[in-house]
């Protein structure tokens, strides 16, 4: 229909060569045209994070990015987080294992924030993960399962055996 | 809510961005699209051709030179974020910078998008006024600089030509040992500021303050200094008495009712952020001078 | 043995495909040849429609169709979508049109849709339609909407009340005659919406070979959906399947019948195309039903040692243009004033205002948030006039555990008794204050002062009506396969129905959650539903559940004790099998599976079926739950007050909750801490503001600000269980809890906070501004 571009890219390690539309966003290209559904649409403001994907590594607001500007990029979405079909990630274990999800929309926006996030900041306090993740929104959880697990995967990523207490009351 | 129709540019230097812009009938150039693809998406901005810069070379650096900092504007606001340089010779911008949005919002969003879009509470505004910061555009015509004083023409406009582009931005550094201060109100963590104020303090020997810059944002149409203030400053010592004297001043000023605040609301925290930094540039500054 | 599953903290079933992004939300899905639309709506509050003009739009390359409402009535057998939730109160009916084709009366009002082959175009096109308006004045505030000579929000309409009720028991007149002190409390209140963060949907899909049609839609309620569906287009219920996909949230306002539903259902048909609609953030703003303002007038009255005699006031509610759902928010409100308290004498007045805005039909919580706000602020109000600590007034008032169940004499809106079923309300009230340290916060307080810090401390108790009944419908089948199949009308918003129905019913037959499927809010799956609201789905799914995986199993062990020539009492079920228990001198090993002995029931031809007791394995119950299972429990808040910048930080969250017997705490902790959060918004957050005009101000997330990570606490959770005697469980409901004592507690606590400057908040939300210029007058008094 209208003028389109050629992008070259890569989606969670596989190579992709796409005609597209010039003012097609780069979430609904993973969605609607690489069927890629999991990242998730909720404001196409850049408020609420649930568009979040990893571009070259950084953590990027796809409703805020034409797929045209991610020509020569590599991009991880939440589909590309696990290991295999038959492995979760450590991150996504973890918010199994502390109801890290309710209505699962806002978590892969979640889990590429964290992803980068942990990548980072190994060995983050409950203040450093809450700052994190204060431009992703959720109205299920109450963000509390979400820092949990975030601390638990820390944990598991760095391999070690302490647990990371929490502070009480107000995490300032 | 989805972007209208438009036909996409991306030139790879900086002359054929101006040539589009000089040729081109309602045309907008695209940064970090953290300003821009909101009103795109939301069909506040409608415009005919879109220019984007993201790949056009020798835009992105920081630069030490002799009078301080010289940053591309098209610089990432992360690498300002984990830049050492901007650390020691501009920490004012070191701190502010994390203010700026959340994670996403900077890995994106640029140093001369932010500027140019000239949001009234925006940091990295605030901080070219504090600095008093001199910017290189260019347009058909060739180069020319602009003092940031006299780059704010109104709300979200500035006095770039439509055909001309920001190349870079030269914050002056500030003698070592310079006091800085920011502080900023908003409702959640990420969130714009309602109002923010940046405070540089130079003081001399015997105590007395020699230099001060005070900025308030949020309050005007785009970040403004606070002459007054600054002019009272200048040769007293930083008691909470001049502090709270230079507050009143900055209170004083018109400020604009929006659904966030209410005039006297801004007006208010305009006093109470300008005593807190300027109490935070003092101690800093004292500090350093103890080193 | 078989695994014990109740009340385990069992990791969810949803879990692992959502993480992975393969869930199925409404806009993932796709039907081949699938068109999108775009609506064009209203950018006044309230017009004339003189003319509709889409020949520009269908000029555009790629638009299918523009269609008005003229284009839909020959598929409709009616203009309007009549859902209001009977009363006898109502003065006047409003209901929605499915297009406007005359009248607007709310910026966001449907008036066309665009069909296109993407949204992009179908939203090029809506800009194009031209629709020729002549503007109508707007009744904006709820209380000038009811002044004499207001601006009427339908033009033909002679004033702007909706309804009005009166509730009340006792002898009111006595109850204030005789009062030792009587305080009166004028309270304004304001919610904002949902905000769930996947937005609202659907997909129709009609197949010819069938005259079939589908129609996904990611609604709390589908089968109510049906049922409109099916008076509005005039095909029965054979002809039309309503199916939820996964669900993003829903918070109330997604279990109300839209227009936009019956539109794009019509679309189908009409197109011969599966259409598909998506709304954006902007739309859930100006469509989607939400809460806004209520002003109460209250009056306590109390003896001498401040036990309350009785409660009166009227309350002005909001409605919004329309009749979305009914009456049902405010009357919430006004029944539960009362709340956890004992309130000899008590009479309530209620209207509600039409206003020209987009409706108003229960968020979170439905009406008992602002219930709960009005008691705590007049035990609050209470404690300071007479001086006594504001625990003790509550603690001198509260229903003692000896009187339940406690009868109040009220009616719901079904005409039934209330009846507090179960609660231990000084026991939450004095853990909670124990765990918040209650008792030393006065010098904890005194401390901060000197620093130059000002910290307060608040407490607010609730009660809160759960399950709301009739019933809902579960069927648990064994499949040939093995694997044990749930099928209910409740619908899965991301509360965890699967997990939690998957536990009741692999608690009585094997104990292995993973081999038992659950599919949820879908019409062809169950033939009745009522869905997901009021906290409902553990009480009335769970007890159909419950009981059908007990007439299940009682089969199960019947037809296996014949198969195996075994006593029942000799027999379990474990993983999918029955076996013989280990016992001396029996080989333990046994066993039917499930499989087989659904196979045996499953009928072949010429033989008899075994066992005597029918054919199949399963059972379908909708066991009849009248009366709210009624959850409750404390909150108290710490907060500090920047009294610079009016900011307010929470610094130490406790809640205790009883929501009788947990079927999975974790999901329960979540619930709370969810409703919680919802509740922080409500007290500092949420304000969905319009202006004199009606003119919608807060549009986008960037105004209208939803709590994030940071202005979270970390919340301390307290647990009670106290079963309800009225189901075989003993659950109540847990989703609304945390969102009800929220804002009582925290606008306690700020006021605490700022006692130097004699503030008293009479409202909420309350926002850094108010706060300033609050203590800018205290100081001005003094």
């Amino acid at each position: 229909m209208g003028e389109k571009r050629r992008v070259t890219l890569e989606v969670n390690g596989m190579p992709y060569e796409q005609d597209v539309e010039v003012r097609l966003t780069l979430a609904d290209f993973l969605r609607h045209q690489l069927r890629l559904t999991g990242t998730h649409i909720g404001c196409e403001h850049g408020v609420c994070g649930a568009c979040t994907v990893l571009v070259d590594g950084l953590s990027v607001r796809s409703c805020l990015m034409l797929a045209a500007q991610a020509n020569g990029s590599e991009i991880t979405t939440v589909e590309g987080i696990a290991p295999s079909d038959n492995e979760l990630h450590p991150l996504q274990e973890a918010f199994r294992d502390h109801h890290g999800l309710q209505c699962g929309f806002c978590t892969p926006g979640m889990l590429t924030t964290l992803l980068e996030f942990l990548r980072d900041n190994p060995s983050p306090t409950e203040r450093d993960v809450r700052e994190a993740i204060s431009g992703n929104l959720c109205r299920c959880t109450g963000y509390q399962g979400i820092v949990d697990s975030a601390l638990d995967a820390a944990e598991r990523l760095r391999g070690q055996d302490k647990t990371t207490v929490p502070d009480g009351g107000h995490a300032l | 809510m989805k972007p209208p129709p438009f036909t996409y540019h991306d030139p790879a230097t900086v002359s054929e961005a101006i040539d589009l812009l000089a040729t081109l009938d309602n045309a907008k150039l695209l940064a970090g699209g953290q300003s821009l693809m909101p009103m795109l998406n939301m069909r506040y901005a409608q415009p005919d051709h879109i220019i984007d810069l993201n790949r056009v070379e020798g835009l992105s650096y920081i630069r030490e030179n002799v009078d301080g900092l010289e940053i591309g504007s098209m610089t990432r606001q992360r690498d300002l974020e984990f830049s050492d340089v901007v650390r020691r010779i501009c920490p004012l911008l070191g701190v502010a910078i994390q203010f700026v949005g959340h994670r996403q919002t900077r890995n994106r969003g640029t140093f001369g998008g932010s500027l140019s879009h000239l949001d009234s509470s925006a940091e990295i505004p605030t901080v070219c006024a504090a600095l008093d910061a001199v910017l290189q555009v260019q347009g058909p015509a060739g180069v020319r600089e602009i003092a940031f004083k006299d780059f704010p023409t109104g709300y979200l406009t500035t006095s770039l030509a439509q055909d001309e582009v920001l190349l870079s931005v030269r914050l002056p550094a500030w003698s070592p040992g310079h006091g800085f201060g920011f502080e900023e109100f908003a409702r959640r963590h990420g969130d714009f500021a309602i109002v923010s104020a940046a405070a540089l303090l130079e003081v001399g020997p015997e105590g007395q303050i020699t230099r001060a810059s005070v900025t308030l944002g949020g309050i005007g149409s785009a970040p403004l200094r606070v002459t007054p203030a600054e002019d009272a400053l200048m040769g007293t010592s930083g008691s909470d008495e001049n502090f709270a004297a230079a507050a009143d001043l900055c209170q004083a000023i018109d400020a604009f009712d929006d659904i966030h605040a209410p005039a006297s609301y801004r007006q208010h925290l305009a006093a109470v952020l300008t005593k807190r930094s300027l109490k935070v540039a003092w101690t800093r500054a004292k500090t350093n001078q103890g080193d | 043995m078989s695994r014990r599953v109740l009340g385990e903290s069992a990791k969810r079933l949803e879990d692992p495909t959502l993480l992975r992004g393969r869930g199925r939300f409404i806009d993932d899905v796709l039907i081949p040849g699938m068109l999108e639309a775009a609506f064009v709506r209203s950018p006044h509050a309230h017009a004339e429609i003189k003319g509709i003009d889409t020949q520009a739009a269908l000029e555009i390359q790629g638009v299918h169709a523009v269609l008005t409402l003229d284009d839909l009535m020959p598929y409709l057998q009616t203009e309007f979508l009549v859902v209001g939730l009977p009363s006898p109160s109502y003065k006047q009916d409003r209901n929605r049109p499915a297009l406007a084709g005359r009248e607007v009366v709310h910026v966001g009002e449907p008036i066309a849709v665009v069909i296109a082959e993407s949204r992009y175009i179908a939203e090029d096109a809506a800009q194009l339609v031209d629709v020729d308006y002549d503007l109508l004045p707007a009744a904006s505030d709820c209380r000038d909407a009811l002044a004499e000579g207001a601006p009427p929000v339908h033009k033909d309409a002679n004033d702007n009340l909706l309804a009005e009720f009166n509730m009340g028991y006792g002898d009111i007149d006595a109850a204030f005659a005789k009062a030792t002190h009587i305080f009166s409390e004028s309270i304004m209140q304001h919610r904002g919406g949902s905000h769930s963060i996947e937005c609202r949907g659907c997909v129709a899909s009609h197949d010819p070979a069938t005259d079939q049609l589908t129609l996904w839609v990611s609604s709390q309620m589908p089968h109510s959906a049906l049922r409109v569906l099916v008076d509005m287009l005039g095909r029965d219920e054979n002809q039309m399947r309503v199916v939820t996909p996964d669900i993003g949230g829903g918070f109330g306002p997604k279990l109300v019948v839209y227009q936009e539903d019956v539109v794009v259902s019509v679309a189908a048909i009409k197109l011969g195309r599966a259409v598909k609609w998506i709304e954006d953030r902007r739309e859930h703003f100006i469509t989607t039903t939400q809460e806004r303002d209520q002003y109460w007038e209250v009056e306590i009255a109390v003896d001498e040692n401040a036990l309350i005699l009785g409660i009166r006031g009227s309350i002005l509610h909001e409605h919004g243009a329309y009749t979305a759902r009914g009456i049902n928010l405010p009357q919430n409100s006004a029944e539960s004033l009362p709340g956890p308290y004992e309130v000899p004498a008590f009479r309530m007045n209620t209207k509600l205002a039409l206003t020209n805005k987009v409706p108003v039909t229960p968020v979170r919580g439905a009406g008992h948030p602002q219930a709960a706000f009005t008691i705590e602020r007049l035990m609050d109000r209470v404690a300071r006039e007479m001086g006594l600590d504001r625990t003790e007034v509550r603690r001198r008032n509260l229903i003692p555990a000896d009187a339940m169940p406690y009868s109040r004499p009220l009616k719901t809106r079904g005409g039934l008794a209330v009846v507090l079923d179960s609660g231990d309300y000084p026991r939450s009230q004095k853990e909670t204050l124990e765990r918040a340290g209650w008792e030393d916060f006065p010098t904890r307080q005194k401390a901060a002062r000197e620093s130059g810090r000002h910290i307060g401390i608040g407490i607010a108790n609730f009660v809160k009506g759960t399950g709301r009944g009739p019933f809902e419908e579960v069927t648990v089948r064994v499949g040939t396969s093995g694997k044990v199949h749930v099928y209910t009308g409740g619908t899965a918003i991301g509360q965890g129905t699967r997990t939690m129905l998957a536990q009741i019913v692999a608690e009585q037959l094997g104990g292995d959650m993973e081999n038992v499927t659950v599919t949820t809010g879908d019409t062809a799956a169950t033939s009745l539903g009522i869905g997901t609201s009021n906290s409902r789905l553990a009480v009335t799914a769970g007890t159909s559940a419950h009981v059908a995986a007990g007439k299940v199993r009682e089969k199960v062990l019947q037809i296996a004790a014949h198969v195996l020539d075994s006593p029942v009492e000799d027999l379990e079920i474990n993983n999918a099998e029955v076996h013989v228990k280990e016992q001396p001198g029996r080989i333990a090993n046994e066993k039917v599976t499930l499989g087989e002995l659904a196979h045996a029931m499953a009928g072949t031809p010429g033989y008899t079926i075994p066992g005597g007791m029918g054919p199949g394995l399963e059972a379908t119950e909708h066991v009849i739950l009248d009366s709210k299972a009624f959850a409750s429990g404390t909150v108290v808040a710490e907060v500090e007050v920047d009294i610079e910048t009016g900011g307010v930080t929470i610094l130490n969250y406790v809640l205790a909750h009883d929501c009788g017997r947990i079927i999975n705490p974790m999901l329960v902790d979540g619930q709370a801490l969810g409703g919680t959060a919802h509740g922080i918004g409500n007290a500092l957050f949420e304000w969905m503001g319009y202006d004199e005009t009606g003119q919608p101000l807060t549009t986008n997330l960037a105004d209208y600000l939803l709590v994030n990570a940071t202005e979270m606490p970390r919340v301390n959770l307290l647990h009670h269980e106290s079963p309800s005697p009225l189901n075989p469980l003993g659950v109540k409901g847990v989703g609304e809890c945390g969102v009800v004592p929220a804002p009582g507690a925290i606008i306690s606590a700020v006021e605490d906070a700022l006692k130097p400057f004699d503030v008293h908040i009479d409202r909420t939300p309350i926002s850094p501004p108010q706060i300033v210029a609050l203590i800018k007058q205290g100081r001005a008094r003094a």
